[in-house]
């Protein structure tokens, strides 16, 4: 299997800023942005989007439910 | 690659079932409370039973799961899901009944129907989850509260003496003859909410069958109640919790898997 990359789309909006999805990200993928949201989270988002395998370990425990994962074979 | 090559509909690996509402959730940050919704909502979808599902709330933290989950459901006085869940399963014993509880409200005040619709191995499942405190009304100690651990009413740590050991329901009804599936899962990693997912399928599978009770524990945190940030919250509870309530299958197919005895002391 070649290599897969991924990407990431966070619903700012709906992000509580729990910081969980960044622990559980194996690629070291999201940080929290410095800027807050409308309900004044830091939400998460991608730092290094070139990381991202698309694995979805970050959606699957993300409380909220607010990551949707995309992956493509590069 | 452009991030915008990657972000195709074609390429969708997850996103939110769609059985979750618009309705944002009530849970604090990080609250387990709200990956447990999502994971009973993807198998409902996948088994495509939305039109077949009843869901019974409880009081707690989670007395608005009917806001947030798509599908029929009813909300119980405090501890009495289990008796409603029965009611309902009676009635219309081809649709698929399932509860969601917190500890205080499953082991606590409601010990006698959840123990009682165990036994009477109702056609059910029960999503029981078990954070250790009440965590609704401002963290008190529950039934489930470990040694040592503190709370707005054990400040200095519950002390088994005066306050009791802590009760493991979970292993008690894995011994009752009428449930057929009885496990303890978490949703803290990746990991753990692949299996807990498995978990909840199997338990629905089983009541399509008719075996008798599915009973899911799914040990979760507290942050708020705790006083922890959600990450710290979740180290706590593998190094607190989990060696008091060990994961893992109790009863398949209506055989006991495990030592119990082994964990209930
Ligand atoms: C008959 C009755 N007694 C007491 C209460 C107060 N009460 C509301 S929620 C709750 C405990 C909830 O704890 P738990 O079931 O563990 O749910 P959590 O909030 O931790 O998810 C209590 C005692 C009530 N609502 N009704
Ligand atoms: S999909 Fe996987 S690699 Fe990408 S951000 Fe999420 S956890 Fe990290
Ligand atoms: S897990 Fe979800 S709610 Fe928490 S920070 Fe990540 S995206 Fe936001
Ligand atoms: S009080 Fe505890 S159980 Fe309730 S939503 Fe907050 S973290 Fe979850
Ligand atoms: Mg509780």
């Amino acid at each position: 299997m070649g290599k897969m990359r991924g990407a990431i789309v966070v619903d700012n909006e709906r992000c509580k800023g729990c910081e969980v999805c960044m622990v559980n990200c194996p690629a070291d993928t999201i940080a929290m942005a410095s800027e807050v949201n409308g309900k004044g989270y830091h939400y998460a988002y991608m730092e290094k989007p070139e990381t991202c395998t698309g694995c979805a370990n970050c959606s699957i425990v993300c409380p909220d439910g607010v990551i949707t994962v995309y992956r493509v074979k590069a | 690659m452009d991030i915008k090559e990657i972000i195709k509909p074609e390429n969708l690996v997850h996103q939110r079932t769609s059985l979750m509402t618009d309705a944002t959730l009530s849970y604090c940050p990080g609250c387990g409370h709200g990956t447990v919704h999502h994971l009973v909502m993807e198998v409902v979808e996948e088994m495509e039973i939305q039109e077949q599902t009843i869901g019974i709330a409880p009081v707690g933290c989670s007395v608005l799961a009917y806001d947030f989950m798509d599908i029929d459901m009813s909300q119980a006085a405090h501890g009495r899901a289990p008796a409603v869940a029965t009611g309902i399963k009676r009635l219309w014993p081809d649709k698929f009944v399932f509860t969601y509880q917190g500890d205080g409200d499953l082991a606590a005040i409601g010990t006698a129907e959840t123990i009682h619709a165990c036994n009477r191995g109702e056609d059910i499942t029960i999503i029981f989850i078990n954070n250790g405190i009440y965590g609704m009304t401002g963290g008190q100690m529950a039934p489930t509260t470990l040694e040592g651990m503190k709370s707005s009413t054990s400040p200095y740590g519950r002390d088994l003496q005066s306050m009791g050991h802590p009760l493991k329901i979970t292993e008690l009804v894995a011994q009752l003859p009428g449930t057929n599936f009885v496990t303890r899962q978490a949703v803290h990693k990746p990991g753990n909410v692949r299996k807990t997912k498995k978990a909840i399928r199997k338990a629905f599978e089983v009541q399509r069958e008719k075996k008798g009770m599915s009973f899911i524990e799914i040990v979760s945190n507290c942050n708020s109640g705790w006083k922890m940030s959600p990450n710290e919250s979740n180290v706590w509870m593998e190094e607190h919790m989990f060696p008091s309530y060990p994961l893992g299958d109790m009863k398949v197919d209506g055989k006991i898997v495990k030592d119990l005895m082994k964990d209930l002391v």
